[in-house]
C-alpha cells in the first residue's frame, strides 16, 4: 500500500524521532512510504489565531503537495484534523473545495490508519513500563479518533497502563493559546502534570506532538522523572 | 450592574481569579460533580445524540421564523389580558418597567432568577426609583446580601463561594448565628424571604421558554421561589430575551428535558411552572396585572449573521461546566455576567469588541463545550469566527502578532523558504540551546519558555533523514543488483 507521510512541522523540525518511528512501523506493516518534499506547515497556528488569509496559502501548498497521494498518514491528531477542516475553510471555492474534499477523504491519523485501514490491532511491539495516555482534544473530539490508540496500546507486550484522571481535559496547549494566555495555560498544564503524577506512570504517551511538547516541556521544567513518548515510538519498540 | 462586571483589565482579572484558591476549589469541585451528573442524565436517555439534534432543529426553526412566533406570542398574551412590550434597547426595557413601578407606587419588588434582567441592569434602575428589590433565588440572594457581588455562573450564580464564606456573609449582614450546614443556611434565607413575598408590590421573573401557541411563560427552578414571586404580588412582570420562545408545549417538553439534564443532571427540576396570562375569575391566586417585556438589546443584529447559532442557547451552562479555562479562572475573570464559552461568544456580540476582545482567545478550542451543548451550538467554531473578525475586520490584533503571522504566511506557503528556515533553525537557536532543550527563548518564544522547556531543534531534520535513507537504500539496491 502506498502511503504519503505528512510529518507535521513539529515532527520535521523538533521531533524527527516520531517521524522515523512512524516510517518504520508502517513499513513493517507492509506500507510503501513516500515523503512529499514540498510539504510545509498545515496552517493551523495562523488559522486558529484568526489569520485566515495568511493560513490559506499554506493550505493550498499542502493540497498540492499531497495531490498525487493514495493515502495521507499523519502522526498527529490535530494536524490530521486540520486537513479535514480545509473543505470547510474553502467551502464554495470552485477550485479548492473539491481538492480539499479529496484530501480529507484520504487523510488519516496514524493509529486510525493502522486500525481502520490496515485492519491491524497488534503491531507486534514490546514495551516494558508503566504508562498513562493523554487523549488529545482535537484527535478525540474533532477528528473522532477515540479507540484506535487504546486498541493498539492494549496489545503492546509488557506495557502496563493506568488511566489518566481527568483524561478528557485539555492540557492547555491550544497552539498560540499557550503563549497568548500563558498564565491560564500554566494552570491547565500543571493540573495535567499533577494527574500524570497521580498515576505513578514512568511514561506519558500521546498521539499529538503539540500536547506532548506542552506537557513534556512543563514536566522537564519542573524536573519530574516522567518520560514523554509519542505513541509511534512505543509502537515501534521491539 | 449591567452585563459588564468589574472595571479592571482582562489580565488583571485573570490574575485575581488564578490567585483565588477558595474560588478555584469551589469551581473545580462543582465542575467535577456536575460533569458526572450531566453525562449520567444524558446517557440515561439512551439516544442523547437524537435528542440533541431534535433540540437543535427546534431552536433553528424558531430562529428562522422568529417574527412569526413573536407575533403569535404577543397576540395570545394580549388576548389573555396581558400587556406586551417590545424593548429594542436595555434603556427602553428599564424605562418601561420603571414606569410600571411608578404607576403602582411600588416600594418592594421580589425577583426570581433572571439573567436578562442582569444584562439590562434592571435592579439598579429600580433601586434608583426608591424600590427595595429582593432576589429570591438562593444563589442570587446570597450575592445580593453580599453587597451585590456579581454572578459568576449563569445557572449557579454563587458558584464561586463555598458554604463557610456564605455563613460569614449571613453572619455579618443578616445576624445569622447557626452553622455552615447548607440546610441551615437555606432555611434561614427561606425565613427571611417568606415575609418579603407576602408584602411585595411587584414580582419580576425571567423566562426559560415562552410558548407561542398559548401565550404562556415557563420557569424552571429547584426552589419554588418563582411560584411565590408569580402567585403573591398583584403585578407580575416577566422579562425575556426575544429568542427564548417555542412554538408549542411539545417543543417545550423537549427543550426542558435537555435543559434540566444539561444544567444540573436532573430528569426534571423540582418546579417547572407554566403561567398563562393574569389571574382569571376562577383562579385562587396569581397576578391581577401581567406584563411581558421582550428584550432585543442587540439580538436582532446577531440574527441572520454568522453568529446566529448562538441564539439557539437555552442557558444550561453545560459548556461552562466542562470548560477547562473557566475551571482555572472562574466567572468573574470574563468581566461579563455571561462567562465561560457561551459568555466568550455572546459578550463581544452584545457588548462590543472594545470591551470583550480578549474573551474569544480565552479558549484552547478544545471543543469540550461544543461536545456537550444540548442544542449543538458550534461554540469553538464561533470563538474562532470571532478571532477572524477581530484580526481581519476589526484590525484589533497586536502589531507584533500581525508581523509574525504575515511572515508565517510567506514562510509556510513557500517550500523553498520553509526548507531554508527549518534548516538553519538549529544554528539560529544554538546560543539559547542547552543540551536537548531551550530554557530561555528569544522573542516570541519567551512566553513559552517562561513556563516550560522548549525542545531544541533536531540536528538532522526528518526530511534530511528520510532523503539520506532513500539514497542509501537506492545505493544498496544498486549494489544488490550488481552482485547478482
Amino acid at each position: 500500500m502506498k502511503v504519503s507521510l505528512f510529518v507535521t512541522c513539529l515532527g520535521d523540525l523538533f521531533q524527527s524521532d516520531v517521524g522515523k518511528a512512524t516510517v518504520e512501523v508502517l513499513e513493517r506493516l507492509g506500507c510503501d512510504i513516500d515523503f512529499p518534499e514540498s510539504q510545509v506547515c498545515c496552517g493551523q497556528p495562523a488559522y486558529n489565531s484568526g489569520y485566515v488569509k495568511e493560513s490559506k496559502e499554506a493550505m493550498k501548498r499542502m493540497m498540492k503537495a499531497f495531490d498525487h497521494s493514495e493515502y495521507v498518514v499523519c502522526p498527529s491528531g490535530s494536524c490530521a484534523y486540520m486537513f479535514h477542516e480545509y473543505q470547510h475553510i474553502f467551502k464554495s471555492d470552485p477550485v479548492w473545495e473539491p481538492k480539499a474534499k479529496k484530501l480529507a477523504e484520504k487523510t488519516y491519523e496514524l493509529t486510525e490508519f493502522i486500525v481502520d485501514v490496515l485492519k491491524v490491532d497488534d503491531v507486534g511491539a514490546k514495551f516494558e513500563g508503566n504508562v498513562t495516555y493523554h487523549t488529545s482534544c482535537h484527535m478525540t473530539r474533532l477528528l473522532g479518533v477515540k479507540s484506535a490508540p487504546m486498541t493498539l496500546l492494549s496489545n503492546v507486550e509488557g506495557l502496563k497502563y493506568t488511566e489518566l484522571p481527568g483524561k478528557e481535559q485539555c492540557c492547555g496547549f491550544g497552539g498560540t493559546f499557550s503563549v497568548k494566555m500563558g498564565p491560564i495555560s500554566e494552570q491547565m498544564v500543571d493540573e495535567k502534570v499533577q494527574h500524570v503524577e497521580e498515576t505513578e506512570a514512568e511514561y506519558l504517551i500521546g498521539a499529538d506532538s503539540g500536547c506532548l511538547m506542552n506537557i513534556g516541556g512543563r514536566i522537564n521544567r519542573k524536573g519530574k522523572p516522567i518520560k514523554v513518548l509519542h505513541i509511534a515510538e512505543v509502537l515501534n519498540s521491539r | 450592574m449591567a452585563m459588564k462586571i468589574g472595571s479592571n483589565e482582562f489580565n488583571e482579572r485573570v490574575g485575581q481569579g488564578i490567585d483565588d484558591a477558595f474560588m478555584r476549589g469551589a469551581v473545580s469541585g462543582a465542575q467535577d460533580s456536575m460533569g458526572v451528573r450531566r453525562s449520567n442524565a444524558a446517557e440515561e436517555l439512551g439516544n442523547w445524540e437524537d435528542w440533541r439534534s431534535h433540540g437543535e432543529e427546534i431552536r433553528q426553526h424558531v430562529l428562522e421564523h422568529l417574527d412569526y412566533y413573536l407575533e403569535q406570542l404577543s397576540k395570545n398574551v394580549a388576548e389573555l389580558g396581558g400587556h406586551v412590550f417590545f424593548a429594542e434597547t436595555k434603556e427602553e426595557a428599564n424605562e418601561y418597567i420603571r414606569g410600571i413601578a411608578q404607576k403602582k407606587q411600588a416600594k418592594k419588588i421580589v425577583k426570581a432568577k433572571s439573567m436578562v434582567t442582569e444584562e439590562i441592569g434592571l435592579n439598579a434602575v429600580l433601586e434608583e426609583e426608591g424600590c427595595k428589590v429582593i432576589e429570591t433565588d438562593l444563589g442570587e440572594y446570597i450575592l445580593q446580601v453580599d453587597d451585590h457581588d456579581p454572578p459568576s455562573h449563569i445557572v449557579v450564580p454563587a458558584l464561586h463561594k463555598n458554604k463557610e464564606q456564605i455563613r460569614d456573609v449571613f453572619k455579618e449582614k443578616l445576624g445569622y448565628k447557626k452553622t455552615s450546614k447548607p440546610e441551615e443556611l437555606a432555611l434561614h434565607a427561606r425565613e427571611m424571604l417568606r415575609e418579603e413575598y407576602m408584602t411585595a408590590d411587584i414580582g419580576i421573573t425571567g423566562c426559560n421558554f415562552a410558548v407561542a401557541e398559548s401565550g404562556s411563560i415557563s420557569l424552571v427552578t429547584n426552589e419554588g421561589n418563582a411560584d411565590l414571586v408569580t402567585a403573591l404580588p398583584k403585578t407580575q412582570i416577566t422579562v425575556m430575551g426575544m429568542e427564548r420562545i417555542v412554538p408549542t408545549f411539545e417543543e417545550m417538553e423537549v427543550l426542558v428535558s435537555l435543559l434540566t439534564r444539561s444544567a444540573v443532571g436532573q430528569k426534571l427540576t423540582s418546579y417547572i411552572s407554566v403561567l398563562t396570562g393574569p389571574r382569571e375569575a376562577q383562579d385562587a391566586d396569581g397576578p391581577e396585572e401581567f406584563h411581558l417585556v421582550i428584550v432585543d438589546n442587540g439580538r436582532s443584529d446577531i440574527l441572520g449573521g454568522e453568529f446566529q447559532s448562538i441564539l439557539q442557547c437555552i442557558r444550561c451552562a453545560a459548556c461552562i461546566n466542562v470548560c477547562p479555562v473557566y475551571r482555572h479562572i472562574g466567572g468573574h475573570s470574563y468581566g461579563s455576567i455571561y462567562s465561560g464559552p457561551i459568555g466568550a461568544v455572546l459578550s463581544p456580540l452584545l457588548g462590543g469588541y472594545d470591551e470583550y476582545k480578549e474573551l474569544p482567545y480565552a479558549s484552547t478550542l478544545c471543543g469540550a463545550c461544543t461536545e456537550v451543548c444540548p442544542v449543538k451550538i458550534p461554540l469553538h467554531d464561533l470563538l474562532h469566527k470571532h478571532r477572524e473578525v477581530i484580526v481581519e475586520k476589526e484590525g484589533k490584533a497586536p502589531i507584533s502578532e500581525k508581523l509574525l503571522m504575515k511572515s508565517f504566511g510567506i514562510g509556510a506557503a513557500s517550500p523553498m523558504l520553509y526548507k531554508f528556515g527549518t534548516k538553519f533553525a538549529p544554528t539560529a537557536l544554538n546560543p539559547y540551546t542547552n543540551g536537548e532543550s531551550i530554557s530561555k527563548g528569544p522573542g516570541p518564544m519567551k512566553a513559552w519558555t517562561d513556563i516550560r522547556e522548549f525542545p531544541a531543534p533536531n540536528k538532522e531534520r526528518f526530511r534530511d533523514w528520510f532523503k539520506n535513507r532513500k539514497k542509501e537504500e537506492n545505493a544498496h539496491g544498486r549494489d544488490d543488483s550488481e552482485s547478482r
